[in-house]
């Protein structure tokens, strides 16, 4: 069992869990992930490592409630137990000294790569961060976005924070030479940052977490094209080249147990919340 | 139960020699129920069906049914023990050599093993050895298992990666040997192919689970979540303080065609399929967490097995189900049981056709699998004939779920992660001696990681062979030379 040693609210229904896994906190690095099961029986979930304490032997992980299992994960408090939290899995990041990087991260998964922008600039690049959301309300971590980075661009959907969408990307790919760039938040958003970087010749990395079941190289459900290869994210990734990937059948492959999805949700739901509320005044 | 007493007293089934031809068939579930659930399928004989089977044994002097068996049990011993009523008895000649005895008596290929040499075969059925130790077997787990005594310390500590059938095998016997032994598992339950591979029907997960905790009742410690080569490495088991490390951690990467179009939506690997319904009991949902998603037409890739397994679930989900095999009926590697039982729950085989090209909707689901026709050509070595496409045969089948269970291979990550470690570049398996010494001092390996995807017994040989090896190597205080 894995015990929650703390719960962060990050935003609404953005959730940060630390847990004590002192195995794997030794071992864990950027760009890893964990596979958490919240209860015996539950789903195995993917989630990327945002965090991690080699002496307190903490991870952390952060996930939006979404899902049947991301909402019930909501629900455990600091000092409940989780059923098992598998890893690090995956292929760490490479970190180096590429000189000049930007780190895009997305909803969620800006926490996991403020660990990327944090090890990055250890290594002594100069890092320029981009959070980027939905809406100011799903804003979070800018304090220790702007700790870890030399410079801090803030984007939402709406524009109620930051930039208007991330095409004043290209603007700044115009101005500034990057020497490389790292993606990660939703599949649609690591496309587009791609297809942004590729004309300026910035090597782009993305990160994969597409659904997994084992995650450690069974199952072929996180099965990805890469240039003219067949890769799995758990065991060859979760990083490859954003500009060899191919995000469209990647979109169609995540939406694949859609409508699967959605009614163990709406069941959970259901259960736990009173129902979709559909219907009522 | 009546014991012994119930066969010198009433001869249970007189039969007469041409009777004594045949073998005590095994009470099934009827096709048309059993289709409809996933409970299993054979049902185990009952006391006096056992003690009738048992009569058949020939009590061979030199019996050539042992020499079949991988683990080197005792058969006629233990045969011996069921006539006489001694249940208890029959189940400890077992347990000393196989510590799966319930898995062993329903998923063991018995008919080209053991009951293969059987001299009852020669004129009718062998002797059905699997029924007779599933027998002992689940009367045993039904009555409660006794605890094993411990042997003393001999204070070397032994390393096992996975909790499959050939590492499960490996822990007990060097556990009963005296070595204090930690058992690493990747996934959050033990029993590896056994609990994700194999279906509730053909292997209850609750029997799986007696044997992981008779192995545990050994003093084996059990660490689950742990994948090996990214938690520790091998190297980092070795300074952890570990005297010897056994690499048991099978064939889990699954294999593809390679045809265009394999990556749309409706198109399983096997092990994903077989993940989802078994391991994570998909056919429960939404009752259960993790979805499956099964159209109405499943089309399956392969002949194995795996291939049956796949099939006779989906069946069981509701699907009209077609196998398709490049090659024809007498070459089908699968089990002829498993044939004959896939087959009466209403599988359709289409044989000497293979893929060429899938298609998908406008939603990214498959629709259509591009088939060729093929011809078998000459066989090679060992027997087994090749096999070519036809020219200018393709056809089209409708289909909305594919399921490729075409062969699985190591998977990569120890071998990735241990320097020194010689793997065969061809297949990714580890290269090891007939114990299964690897190319590093005090590293074992065996099952499928070190042979390619196999059979259950066969990893728990490879298991129990290496177990006796690292006991030589422990106990020869060799690991001075490495330190």
């Amino acid at each position: 069992m894995y015990r929650i040693v703390s719960k962060e609210r990050l935003a609404h229904k953005h959730t940060l869990f630390t847990v004590n896994a002192p195995e794997i906190a030794a071992k864990a690095q950027a760009g890893q992930f964990l596979i958490v099961i919240s209860k015996e029986g539950g789903e195995r979930v993917p989630l990327s490592i945002c965090a991690y304490d080699r002496q307190k032997g903490t991870v952390s992980f952060a996930f939006h409630e979404v899902g049947r299992t991301t909402k019930e994960l909501g629900t455990f408090n600091e000092g409940d137990e989780l059923f098992n939290v598998t890893g690090p899995l995956g292929n760490p990041s490479e970190i180096r000294n590429y000189g000049k990087v930007l780190c895009v991260g997305g909803s969620i998964m800006i926490a996991p790569a403020l660990l990327q922008a944090k090890a990055l600039k250890e290594a002594g690049n100069e890092v320029v961060t981009v959070l980027a959301c939905r809406s100011e309300e799903f804003l979070f971590k800018k304090a220790e976005a702007e700790r870890f980075s030399d410079r801090v661009y803030l984007a939402s959907d709406d524009g109620t924070v930051g930039e208007k969408g991330l095409d004043f990307l290209n603007d700044l790919l115009a101005k500034e030479r990057f020497d490389r760039c790292t993606v990660i938040g939703p599949v649609v958003m690591m496309k587009k940052v791609s297809e942004m970087t590729k004309p300026f010749g910035v090597p782009t990395i993305v990160s994969l977490t597409p659904i997994m079941i084992d995650g450690m190289g069974m199952c072929g459900v996180c099965r990805v094209t890469v240039g003219d290869k067949m890769l799995f994210g758990c065991v060859d990734g979760p990083e490859f080249d954003g500009h060899q990937t191919n995000f469209d059948e990647l979109i169609q492959r995540q939406r694949s147990m859609l409508p699967e999805e959605r009614l163990s949700s709406m069941l959970w739901e259901h259960e736990h919340e009173g129902g979709c509320r559909c219907g009522r005044k | 139960m009546k014991g012994g007493a119930a066969v010198e007293g009433s001869e249970p089934r007189k039969r007469n020699d041409k009777a004594l031809d045949e073998d005590v068939p095994m009470p099934r579930q009827e096709p048309e129920d059993r289709v409809k659930n996933f409970t299993e399928v054979a049902l185990g004989y009952t006391e006096e069906m056992a003690l009738a089977e048992a009569a058949r044994c020939l009590k061979c002097k030199n019996p050539p049914c042992r020499k079949g068996c991988p683990v080197d049990i005792p058969i006629p011993q233990f045969i011996e023990k069921i006539i006489e009523g001694n249940y208890d008895e029959g189940i400890s000649i077992i347990r000393s050599k196989n510590a799966l005895p319930a898995v062993c008596g329903r998923v063991c290929p018995q008919e080209n093993q053991c009951q293969k040499n059987c001299i009852r075969g020669k004129k009718g059925d062998p002797v059905n050895i699997g029924r007779l130790e599933r027998f002992l077997a689940d009367r045993e787990r039904e009555k409660g298992m006794k605890v094993p005594e411990r042997p003393a310390p001999t204070g070397k500590k032994v390393a096992i990666v996975g909790a499959g059938p050939s590492g499960l095998v490996a822990a007990a016997d060097l556990a009963k040997l005296g070595h204090e032994v930690t058992l690493f598992e990747a996934l959050h339950v033990a029993g590896g192919v056994l609990m994700y591979g194999i279906p509730e029907f053909r292997l209850p997960k609750a029997i799986v689970q007696k044997e992981v905790e008779y192995v545990q009742s050994l003093g084996v410690e059990l660490r689950l979540g742990n994948l090996i080569g990214r938690i520790h490495t091998i190297p980092e088991l070795m300074a952890q303080g570990y005297d010897a490390v056994y690499i048991g951690s099978g064939a889990g990467l699954p294999q593809w065609t390679g045809c265009p179009g394999e990556n749309l939506g409706g198109i399983y690997s096997a092990n994903e399929f077989l993940i989802r319904v078994n391991l994570m009991k998909a056919y429960d949902f939404p009752e259960t967490d993790t979805p499956i998603r099964i159209g109405k037409h499943v089309v399956v890739i392969g002949g194995g097995n795996v291939a049956m397994d796949c099939a006779r679930i989906s069946m069981r989900l509701g699907a009209r189900v077609c196998l398709n095999y490049r090659r024809s009926r007498n070459e089908l590697p699968a089990r002829r049981e498993e044939i004959e039982n896939a087959e009466e729950e209403g599988l359709i085989c289409n044989f000497l056709n293979a893929p060429v090209e899938f298609f998908g909707d406008d939603k990214g689901w498959v629709k259509t699998m591009r088939c060729t026709n093929m011809e078998l050509g000459e066989p090679d070595d060992r027997g087994r004939c090749s096999v070519s496409p036809i020219a200018c045969s393709d056809f089209d089948v409708e289909t909305d779920t594919v399921i490729v269970a075409i062969g699985q291979t190591p998977n990569p990550i120890i071998q990735r992660t241990t320097d020194g470690l010689k793997t065969n570049p061809r297949n990714g398996t580890i290269i090891v001696d007939d114990d299964g010494r690897t190319s590093l001092d005090g590293v074992y390996a065996g099952g499928d990681v070190a042979t390619g995807a196999a059979t259950v017994i066969s990893a728990m040989g490879a298991g129990k062979r290496a177990a006796q090896a690292m006991h030589d190597y422990l106990m020869n205080d060799k690991q001075g030379d490495r330190e």
